[in-house]
């Protein structure tokens, strides 16, 4: 930190924050306890006059640092937004006097609250300085997109319209994937009552007449590496020739393979020709080209039936436990098939739920149900043939009984099962400075957490579902279409287009530096000191992004562009070497010290409270709008991630007498809120051993508390608070107080 | 028609469905039904059907020709219209239960001793004649309709309201003998036979 730091810091008055606070005791916390260079008033702040008052101190009197104590971080962020200088805030207004009572006795606690918090912001521009991004950028305007369905195909034309090269690989001989089997696809326009062409001719030809285009066919990736605006790919055919080249972003639409159907032997699978999956009756109808399907032994088909839900939505061994979305309209529009043809053909869908998703799902089974398909609430047993045609067994969940129908063809509904590589957490990792290809990888990245994006649950590749679903755990590689989740064509087309969109995001932020979601924009990433490093590795299991590499000699290797800038790294480092420009064990860590910690037989208790600033802060700051009140002990400090906490806060902590220390982070878990997907998680996971800490220190185990908490707990997220300041009373004051 | 009684039926074929959407008054719709059991949910009477609507829409769809047809289930319904309401499909199942019960009494399918088909009848054979419902003939009917003893016991307990209507001039003795009717009962007649005739030909038609 060479130059030298300025600190300014200016005291609103306005939102009746004058009212309620002394903002001239105030102004000499900051100058005197804090030490800021020019403290300053301001009747209005956020108003013009205010605002420039601040821009003139940048500009006339050098002040490089600059701490607002005034509403939260998260108000007023246009106006309090100024260019070349750390900013931090004091949160005034809904921190202290909105969760506070307007009365006179309440009015020492509340003073001291805001005291604290100029203080802390104060003190925290110290240990910030500007990010200077990073100086390595690269730009790429390339993207890579790993398989040629129509996920791939409608990613790569929607990325070359927006004029960025694209390069397909598909490992089989031809485009198209799964949906090029296909006869009709279901309906995406009004008024989505027939099958509709597959589109998948157009796609094709679209790809060829596009220059920006390039496809790499009968091929498949050998190696993956380096980082968002700068991949570098060996693309290897099958005959062994292998090409490498540079992309800024990738997109994976590797898609599905049909649930395998001979392992259900009770549905007759394997056993009669006739008894056929959906993607087999789909290719039957291409194959057919029109004409009226016949059964495998050449008869013309009289009557159908479709068995949903086979193999899946089940619990037992083997099956798949989840819905796959596409089939009970896929089954609609196949019986649609023979309706279509011939309206005497019967055609029976066996159901538990008929679930038909999208804006004409529900349109197009009333039209499957118009043209006579038979729709049927019931459970298969079994399928045996008999006499030369089809005993469906099955019982009748509405008339409940056990019955059964004969018919000359039989179509099962089999799930989808993601291409998503390999479970990196069931295979060895190479050791730093050696790569082998793994076949069953589709990506073989030769990142240090392994060679494919890591998956959540069911083989599916992990994206964040809730808030930025194209968003995998490894930043420039977006997954799309069924290897995401389960979907069907016009979803995937859907879904294709924002990966496409969100890949082009990642080429241009990682040519200015930036991070990716859900810090976009950010320009800090984390640096190492590598003298300090004990190479115990933790920084590199623990980084949810697989941003971190590791050299020969065992010592971290951070890739900025691939950082989500969420500091796990920092909160797992136990020698805490790692930090960010404007984040960092200091910036938090000197925070928390420099609150006034009264003594002991003041009754005023200290309770630290540590808030993911995506969820908790915004959940306590709502509160506060809706005037939920909460205790004046409380001094809670916004943190990137929960997974950023460092266990030295809260040893800290306890050691300067915070008589309790809550931490709020968000869902973890399968459904997991965190926005930096394993942050909570790995949080989680540090904290249970905090008990050691507290033994030590010959602490209550109750003094520190770890809570998940969602950006809709209004209520809850002070109750936590409040809380806390009871169990302190019921167990007293930490004896820690000097 | 008695061909047709004895017509097979395949389980979950369209066979029977079809015939109910040919000859049904409203029949059509039963394909539409999605099963929600709101209708079935939704009857004041639910509970006393042996099969509510919803059910009979998937016995319909399940080939069960014989069970629906000589179902005492149709004949429940009190068109309160409570369904037809709820639906979310919209059917008209109201309208659906009547042409049921219609078109089974015409089969002869119908249950004989179900008692608001055996009111029905007489209130429609009433009717027809002169082409407005003779209150006091009707009603007489009604009470000898479960035997005479029956009929007798039934009468004397109405007697006192019987009289009552004849103070206030709502019942005339004399309409027992001939009553009053519509002004031209032939053309009545000519519009009734013209109705059944297109009703005929259509089932002929789908028989044929
Ligand atoms: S843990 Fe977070 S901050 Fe650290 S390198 Fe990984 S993504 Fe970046
Ligand atoms: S966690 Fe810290 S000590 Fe461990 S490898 Fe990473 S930087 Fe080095
Ligand atoms: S409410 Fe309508 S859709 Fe639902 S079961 Fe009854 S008839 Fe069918």
């Amino acid at each position: 930190m060479a130059e030298d730091i300025k600190i300014g810091a200016y005291i609103c008055q306005g939102c009746g924050i004058g009212e309620r606070v002394d903002t001239a005791q105030l102004a000499q916390v900051a100058q005197r306890d804090a030490k800021a260079n020019i403290v300053k008033e301001h009747p209005f702040l956020c108003n013009a006059e205010g605002v420039k008052m601040i821009q003139d101190d940048i500009d006339n009197e050098g002040v490089n640092r600059v701490a607002i104590c005034a509403c939260s971080r998260r108000a007023k962020t246009d106006a309090f937004s100024f260019d070349n200088v750390a900013i931090t805030r004091a949160n005034l207004r809904e921190g202290v006097i909105w969760i506070r009572p307007d009365t006179d006795e309440a009015r020492e606690t509340t003073q001291e609250m805001a005291e604290d918090y100029v203080r802390m912001a104060v003190t925290e521009t110290k240990y910030m300085s500007l990010p200077t991004g990073d100086e390595e950028t690269k730009y790429t305007p390339n993207l890579l997109v790993v398989g040629g369905g129509v996920s791939g195909m409608t990613a790569a034309i929607e990325a070359a319209k927006a004029g960025y090269s694209v390069a397909i690989i598909e490992k089989t001989g031809a485009l198209g994937g799964a949906a090029a089997n296909s006869w009709k696809r279901i309906p995406q326009r009004g008024p989505y009552a027939d099958p509709e062409d597959t589109g998948v001719d157009a796609l094709i030809s679209e790809i060829e007449a596009n220059d920006k285009i390039t496809v790499h066919l009968n091929s498949t990736i050998t190696k993956t590496s380096g980082a968002p605006g700068r991949f570098s790919v060996d693309i290897t055919t099958e005959s062994g020739s292998t090409v490498t080249e540079n992309f800024g972003a990738i997109v994976q639409a590797s898609g599905y393979k049909e649930y395998d159907a001979s392992q259900l032997p009770e549905f007759g699978y394997g056993k009669s020709a006739n008894v056929v999956t959906q993607a087999e009756l789909d290719a039957m109808a291409k194959e057919a080209n029109g004409a009226p399907l016949k059964t495998k032994d050449g008869k013309d088909v009289t009557s159908v039936a479709f068995i949903q839900c086979v193999g899946q939505r089940s619990d037992k061994e083997g099956h798949l436990p989840y819905c796959s979305g596409h089939c009970c309209s896929t089954s609609i529009k196949q019986a649609m098939y023979f309706k279509d043809a011939n309206p005497d053909i019967d055609t029976n869908v066996i159901y538990t739920d008929l679930r038909t998703p999208g804006a004409g799902g529900e349109d197009f089974y009333r039209s499957g149900q118009r043209k006579g398909i038979t729709f049927t609430k019931g459970e298969v047993s079994e399928v045996v043939e008999s006499g030369g045609s089809l005993e469906v067994k099955f019982r009748d969940l509405i008339l409940a009984e056990d019955t059964s129908e004969k018919v000359d063809l039989v179509v099962l509904a089999t799930g989808q099962v993601a291409n998503a590589g390999v479970n990196i957490e069931e295979v060895d990792q190479d050791e730093p400075g050696q790569f082998t290809v793994n076949v069953d990888s589709i990506l073989n990245m030769d990142y240090r957490q392994g060679k494919d994006l890591p998956q959540l649950k069911y083989g599916f590749s992990d994206s964040h579902f809730i808030c930025f679903p194209y968003e995998t755990r490894r930043t420039g590689i977006y997954a799309t279409g069924p290897v995401r989740r389960p979907m069907d064509m016009q979803q995937a087309i859907e879904d294709a287009t924002g990966a496409a969109m969100k890949a082009i995001q990642a080429i241009e932020n990682a040519a200015k530096g930036r991070a990716a979601h859900p810090r976009s924009g950010d320009l800090s990433f984390p640096h190492f000191r590598r003298e300090g490093c004990t190479q115990c590795k933790r920084c590199t299991v623990e980084c949810p992004f697989g941003a971190i590499d590791e050299d020969e000699q065992r010592f971290p290797v951070f890739n900025e562009e691939r950082c989500r800038r969420c500091g796990t790294c920092m909160g797992a480092c136990p020698v805490r070497v790692i930090s960010f420009e404007n984040y960092s064990v200091d910036s938090v860590g000197q925070q928390l010290k420099i609150v006034d910690i009264p003594d002991e037989f003041d009754e005023k208790p200290r309770i630290l409270a540590l808030a993911c600033e995506n969820d908790a802060y915004p959940a306590l700051d709502m509160a506060a709008m809706n005037k939920v009140e909460y205790s004046a002990f409380v001094r809670v400090i916004p943190v990137r991630c929960l997974g950023s906490v460092n266990l030295i806060w809260i040893t800290d902590a306890l050691n300067s007498g915070y008589d309790g220390v809550v931490l709020m982070g968000c869902q973890k878990g399968e459904n997991y809120q965190c926005h930096f997907v394993k942050g909570s998680e790995i949080a989680h996971i540090r904290m249970s051993k905090v008990d050691d800490t507290l033994q030590s220190l010959s602490l209550e185990p109750e003094r520190v508390s770890v809570h998940e908490v969602a950006i809709t707990d209004i209520e809850r997220a002070p109750g936590i608070i409040n809380e806390m300041a009871e169990t302190i009373e019921k167990i007293g004051m930490s004896p820690f107080k000097f | 028609m008695s061909n047709m009684n004895q017509a097979m039926v395949e389980k979950y074929r369209n066979d029977f469905l079809k015939e109910v959407k040919a000859n049904v008054e409203e029949g059509d719709w039963v394909q539409m039904c999605m099963q929600c059991g709101v209708c079935s949910g939704s009857c004041p009477f639910g509970p006393y059907w042996d099969h509510p609507p919803q059910e009979l829409f998937m016995m319909i769809r399940a080939g069960k020709r014989e069970e629906v047809l000589s179902s005492n289930s149709m004949w429940m319904c009190t068109s309160c219209y409570n369904c037809i309401a709820r639906c979310p499909r919209e059917l008209p199942i109201t309208h659906i239960m009547h042409g049921l019960a219609h078109y089974a009494d015409r089969l002869g399918l119908a249950p004989k001793e179900q008692p608001t088909r055996k009111f029905a009848n007489r209130f429609w054979d009433n009717l027809v004649k002169k082409g407005r419902v003779n209150e006091l003939k009707l009603g007489v009917s009604l009470y000898f309709m479960n035997g005479f003893i029956e009929g007798i016991k039934t009468a004397m307990a109405a007697a006192p309201l019987g009289m009552g209507m004849m103070k206030a001039k709502r019942l005339s003795p004399m309409e027992y003998f001939g009553g009053h009717g519509v002004k031209d009962s032939k053309g009545l007649d000519a519009i009734l036979k013209k109705a059944r005739q297109i009703e005929d030909e259509k089932i002929a038609k789908y028989n044929s």
